[in-house]
């Protein structure tokens, strides 16, 4: 019996794992800039960061920050030799023009169909904030989201229909979550990997649409 | 002869009418040009549209124009912020009228407008609450939003070096929004931090040609992180 869940750490290697050499990635606020930490050495994978800045590198030393050079989290970063800067509509073409390869995001829920809902809880207090979510959602070559399988309180996120506002429509291609990596297909969710010890009847549980096993190899006899 | 350069931040907004529409460049702090923001301010122009990414940060800048109850309208991407408190207040309270735009789309319709083209069909926001109401259309199998440029009256950017024709180049990330907002207003007015001689500046490096600024003002470095720069270069 293995582990149940991954860790935080273990979600952004598991993640950092699918990108291949040469991509260029936007990485999300939050769970997915951790992806960063945990690309393997021998790969060149190239960090984009909306507000402008292609060839982002790790944060600086205390110390060295320069507010000038942040990313869309406005934390100070540095730049890797080959990086540049670029102003706002050149960065969004990136996006839109379908020249990123891959983007992380979080989400509040993400739908059988691929709907992501990942800006807003519709909630009547809520003060609705958008950035360049909607952008990053539909123009990336693939989009990945990156959450908590479940809400706090064990909750649906992967739900049959999107509750909260929507994001964008059919742009998520692939969800990994503390207890599985699932991939959105034209015929629903198909588990690709999970922890060893998830059983997965309780994973199906936990998942608010129907989740196909992984077609197993065929055999010879079959 | 042309010169740009003025004197002072309160001579280079002193023409800003009541009801007036400004761009304000910056992505958080990096590339905000807080010391026209805080002439601005001083000013006294009231009944503003202002466009910028965010809503204010903190006490100072556009946060204290805010405060002061100087903006009717702001049309920005993401308003929400940990310290967004004086923006959060007014609309909550509904005294502020607010324009959420997708953050691309922002930059789009700034560009758009600069660039002189009557708008865009976009699959940013398609079937979102944020396209609601507006024009769509199929275009080779995908669905697309019908978005408008976005004109300003005014638009205060933050630049790194200029020259009296008013080209420009930036410093990283603090370019931003400032070379699309340069095209999209009536009167462009770029801080920068130093004046050179004209013909200083590598022409292959030049980001904003001086057509499209009218005025720039040249300040001191601010040692804040809030100015968007620590360090010298």
């Amino acid at each position: 019996m293995g582990a149940t869940s991954w860790s935080r750490a273990e979600m952004a290697a598991r993640v950092a794992r699918d990108i291949p050499d040469g991509a260029v990635v936007n990485l999300g606020i939050g769970l997915p800039t951790m992806v960063a930490n945990h690309l393997p050495a021998d790969r060149e994978v190239v960090l984009h960061s909306e507000n402008g800045v292609i060839g982002m590198g790790p944060a600086p030393a205390e110390g060295e920050e320069d507010f000038d050079l942040i990313n869309a989290g406005k934390q100070p970063v540095t730049l890797l030799a080959g990086g540049s800067f670029f102003h706002h509509a050149d960065s969004f073409a990136m996006m839109r023009g379908g020249h990123l390869d891959v983007c992380v995001l979080g989400a509040f829920q993400v739908s059988a169909g691929g709907d992501l809902a990942n800006w807003h809880t519709g909630a009547a207090d809520a003060i609705p904030a958008v950035g360049g979510a909607m952008d990053l959602a539909i123009g990336a070559k693939k989009t990945y989201v990156m959450m908590e399988h479940t809400t706090k309180s064990g909750g649906h996120k992967i739900v049959a229909q999107c509750t909260y506002p929507l994001t964008g429509i059919g742009c998520v291609a692939r969800i990994y979550t503390d207890l599985a990596v699932i991939d959105v297909t034209p015929s629903g969710l198909v588990l690709v990997d999970h922890p060893e010890g998830v059983r997965f009847e309780d994973l199906q549980a936990k998942t608010g649409a129907p989740l196909a096993r992984p077609l197993e190899p065929r055999h010879e006899s079959d | 002869m042309i010169e740009k350069q003025v004197a002072s931040l309160h001579e280079a907004v002193a023409d800003v009418a009541d009801g007036s529409t400004v761009m304000i460049g910056g992505f958080g702090t990096a590339g905000l040009p807080n010391e026209l923001v805080g002439a601005l301010l001083a000013q006294g122009a009231r009944d503003l549209t202002i466009v910028n990414n965010n809503a204010g940060n903190g006490d100072t800048g556009l946060a204290a124009l805010l405060a002061a109850r100087r903006v009717k309208k702001i049309i920005c991407s993401f308003p929400r912020q940990t310290d967004s408190h004086h923006f959060d207040g007014l609309y909550r309270a509904g005294e502020i009228e607010l324009e959420l735009v997708p953050q691309g789309n922002l930059a789009e319709r700034i560009r758009a407008a600069g660039a002189g083209i009557g708008g865009f069909f976009t699959p940013t926001g398609y079937g979102t609450d944020l396209a609601k109401g507006k024009e769509t259309r199929e275009i080779d199998g995908r669905m697309y939003v019908f978005e408008s440029p976005l004109h300003a009256d005014y638009a205060f950017i933050k630049a790194e070096r200029g020259d009296r024709w008013g080209n420009l180049t930036y410093r990283m990330t603090a370019r931003n929004f400032g070379p699309v907002m340069a095209m999209a207003a009536k009167t462009t007015v770029a801080t920068v931090h130093e004046i050179v001689p004209l013909g200083s500046l590598d022409p292959e490096a030049v980001v904003t040609p001086g057509i499209f600024v009218q005025r720039i003002v040249c300040i001191d470095r601010v040692a804040t992180s809030a100015g968007g720069f620590k360090q010298q270069a």
